[in-house]
């Protein structure tokens, strides 16, 4: 058969429609398409792929499952490294991980591992809700704070391997940025809470509603008798740029429009939490949290939804696919360009008028690209003078979170830096508190759903080892 | 799910409940709050720790009816069930070192004040509490405040309760009389707690409000409770709810305060109407 050049498209919801509704964009292969996708793996001796993939999931081995139409075995291969199958095929950055070291990658497009991934993850739940053989139990207990992406894979490696494992989850759900910051039209609830139901199926408890740091903390974790802890506690607290007028009304971080839309549902009719329907829309910043605000933003009924970021579109952090996606929808790109003022709506005859204090623009100065920083990317110079006025009604600040202080300042010997990130050795996730192992955004910043992930399972790998030595 | 162990009215617009949370019961401190959502689709209101029973591990919550979600909360009885209940959140007030004390309680706030003057009490403190509400049939908690206060000042706006007049006032006169405590505290409406510090101003006296703006998560994760605190932003979930009233921009958080009022309008109606003729 010949060579197929190209990946095959995976069919996209219509962007005009889209970018209206909340329904998710990228629809997901047929059978058929899968399987002649899988054809296109050379199954190469060396296997960079699973080099690229931070959880090591057996790339070449599972699509050899899709090519033999073996469709449940591709998923129970897959599930072997990774707790969220179904989750990263949607989420992670594939172009910069397994992708970009496909050997089909060299001089054409490479295997679409993603996409596949996400295909066999979706046939199984959608076939299948039977979890293959349960572990023995060993009789280790394990304690894991926050039910995002790290929090997940670790509790889901460790029921895996016998341990019984409590999750516990500050907010009344579980799945952490999951559910209150990745869109719906991206990732679908409905995935997350398979996902987690199917670690339930492990034997994994979840405890919401309890706030490690206040509830309990990680000393009286111990002496309930868990023998290890793992802290996935996530980013925290949203940065602000500090300039004028980001007090007014209608100025949001990124986590708060997210969550309101996201965990809380405003975006439903009939949802109790409110979320401002804007006209117009900034949002600062140019990450992935960017993305899902301003195209939130737009599907919350926005005309004009503008990203505003200091740098340029080669510099900007997004996923590629999320920036194509916010284009072809209609989000506009104010580049090279930097907040200085938050402008703000006040009547001087009418101090009663209801309109005062909400926000009326944001003044902006363009940047030129400087001498590149410490970490090679070019520093944005604003140019003096070229300051000029973009009427919105509403701003959304996507710079990033610094770390949450609850944890550090309940939990006597953890050491954090100087950003306030827990200190952990690299390859296990240990932090300089005994038994205490941590990942995630909570070490990192803010940083990919897989990442935190592939954190999760080193520090399951490590917990294994000191609880095996120990017993 | 949350049990309601108990339910009692204290006015026609003000309830409250005593919550089964032993986690949470075991743990809390005067100033503290929790948040909680009614229903599996409700909205997560923050409410102020009124009360807590670490051994029978219930805790007290005062609310007044303001809004769908304290109308929907208010409809439930005496062995029901709310869905969520998480805390304590935020810090604790602060009671070191202070010796005598003011503790001034507007309206509803007088829920949040009241365990503060029993901890207070508790710890040996003078306390003088002065509380204030638009009417007579608006009093909460005269008992239990006296029980706690040595001595009380119930002030109503129009003069059918106790003294005419708002709470500045008593306390100016107390001030003026040379008293100097050490610390006033200061819970209630914004415009109040504003007024507190104007009053206490002269007399170089200070003071903590306790400040009660909207939020989602109450961990820091939202930035939605943000407040101007000294030139900087601080967050009231983790920094807070209590802060040095001198240092707090009140006018930013009134404005703050407002910026869904057109949302919770339609909501009240709608939840006004679906309530009308069901008991």
């Amino acid at each position: 058969m010949a060579l197929q050049p190209k990946k095959y498209e995976m069919p996209l919801s219509d962007a005009k429609i889209r970018a209206r509704s909340f329904c998710e964009v990228a629809l997901g292969y047929s059978p058929e398409i899968a399987v002649l996708e899988a054809q296109r793996c050379l199954n190469c001796k060396n296997r960079p792929c699973v080099e690229g993939c931070p959880v090591n999931i057996s790339i070449p081995e599972f699509i050899a499952k899709i090519k033999q139409n073996d469709f449940e075995g591709a998923y129970r291969i897959i599930s072997e490294s990774s707790s969220l199958p179904a989750v990263c095929g949607r989420v992670c950055p594939q172009e910069t991980q397994c992708e970009s070291k496909c050997a089909m990658g060299v001089k054409f497009e490479p295997v679409a591992i993603g996409r596949l991934e996400r295909f066999a993850a979706d046939w199984h739940n959608a076939h299948c809700g039977e979890v293959s053989e349960l572990p023995e139990p060993n009789g280790h207990r394990v304690a894991v704070v926050g039910s995002g992406p790290s929090g997940l894979t670790c509790a889901g490696d460790l029921a895996k391997k016998g341990y019984k494992v409590t999750v516990f989850e500050a907010l009344h759900v579980a799945g952490g940025v999951l559910v209150y910051g990745i869109p719906e039209f991206r990732l679908p609830k409905e995935i997350v809470a398979k996902e987690v139901e199917t670690l339930k199926k492990y034997g994994v408890d979840i405890e919401t509603n309890v706030v490690i740091g206040k509830t309990l903390t990680v000393d009286e974790l111990f002496e309930e008798g868990y023998e290890a802890v793992f802290i996935g506690s996530g980013a925290g607290l949203p940065r602000f740029m500090g300039i004028p007028g980001e007090s007014l009304k209608g100025v949001y971080s990124a986590n708060e429009f997210l969550t309101r839309s996201n965990l809380m549902k405003a975006y439903k009719a009939d949802s109790h939490t409110p979320i401002m329907h804007a006209k117009n829309v900034a949002v600062v910043g140019g990450g992935n949290v960017a993305m899902d605000a301003a195209r939130t933003a737009l599907r919350l009924g926005a005309e004009n939804v503008y990203i505003i970021y200091r740098r340029s579109m080669q510099e900007l952090p997004a996923r590629r696919e999320e920036v194509e996606h916010a284009e072809e929808e209609g989000v506009k790109f104010e580049l090279l360009r930097n907040p200085v003022e938050i402008l703000g709506y006040e009547n001087p005859a009418d101090k009663r008028d209801p309109k005062n204090g909400f926000v009326s623009g944001i003044r902006v100065v363009k940047c030129a690209l400087g001498e590149p920083d410490e970490k090679g990317r070019r520093r944005p110079v604003e140019l003096p003078g070229s300051e000029y006025e973009i009427a919105v009604d509403c701003v959304i600040m996507a710079i990033g979170t610094s770390p949450n202080p609850l944890i550090k300042n309940t939990t006597e010997g953890l050491e954090v830096n100087s950003h306030g990130g827990i200190i952990v050795e690299e390859n296990t996730g240990k932090t300089s508190k005994k038994g205490v192992y941590a990942g995630g955004d909570a070490v990192t910043g803010a940083a990919t759903v897989i990442l935190a992930m592939g954190a999760g399972k080193a520090a399951a790998k490590a917990i294994n080892e000191y609880l095996s030595k120990k017993a | 799910m949350y049990r309601i162990l108990k339910k009692r009215r204290l006015n026609p617009t003000v309830t409250m409940m005593d919550i089964y949370a032993p986690l949470v019961a075991k743990k809390a401190r005067a100033g503290q709050f929790i948040i909680l959502r009614a229903d599996s689709d409700g909205e997560r209101i923050p409410l102020t720790v009124a009360g807590y029973d670490r051994d029978a591990g219930w805790v007290k919550i005062i609310f007044q009816l303001v809004g769908a979600t304290t109308m929907s909360l208010d409809r439930k009885e005496e062995g029901e069930y709310i869905s969520d209940f998480v805390g304590p959140l935020g810090c604790p007030t602060r009671t070191e070192g202070i010796k005598n004390v003011c503790i001034v309680g507007g309206g509803v706030g007088c829920a949040i004040a009241l365990p503060v003057a029993q901890e207070f009490h508790k710890l040996g403190a003078m306390v003088h509490t002065v509380v204030g509400f638009r009417s007579k049939d608006l009093l909460i908690l005269e008992e239990e405040f006296k029980a706690c206060s040595d001595k009380l000042t119930v002030m109503t706006d129009d003069g059918s309760y106790g003294r005419k007049g708002v709470v500045t006032e008593p306390l100016n006169e107390a001030f003026e009389s040379g008293e100097r405590y050490d610390e006033v505290i200061a819970i209630g409406p914004l415009v109040m707690m504003k007024y507190v510090v104007q009053t206490a101003k002269p007399y170089g006296i200070p003071v903590t409000v306790s400040m009660n703006p909207i939020m989602i998560d109450g961990t820091g994760m939202c930035g939605g409770c943000r407040l101007t605190v000294g030139g900087k932003t601080k967050f009231a979930c983790v920094d807070g709810p209590d802060f040095n009233g001198y240092e707090v921009d009140f006018d930013e958080a009134v404005a703050r305060s407002s910026m869904y009022a057109e949302f919770e309008k339609r909501e009240r109606e709608a939840a006004c109407n679906l309530f009308k003729g069901v008991k």
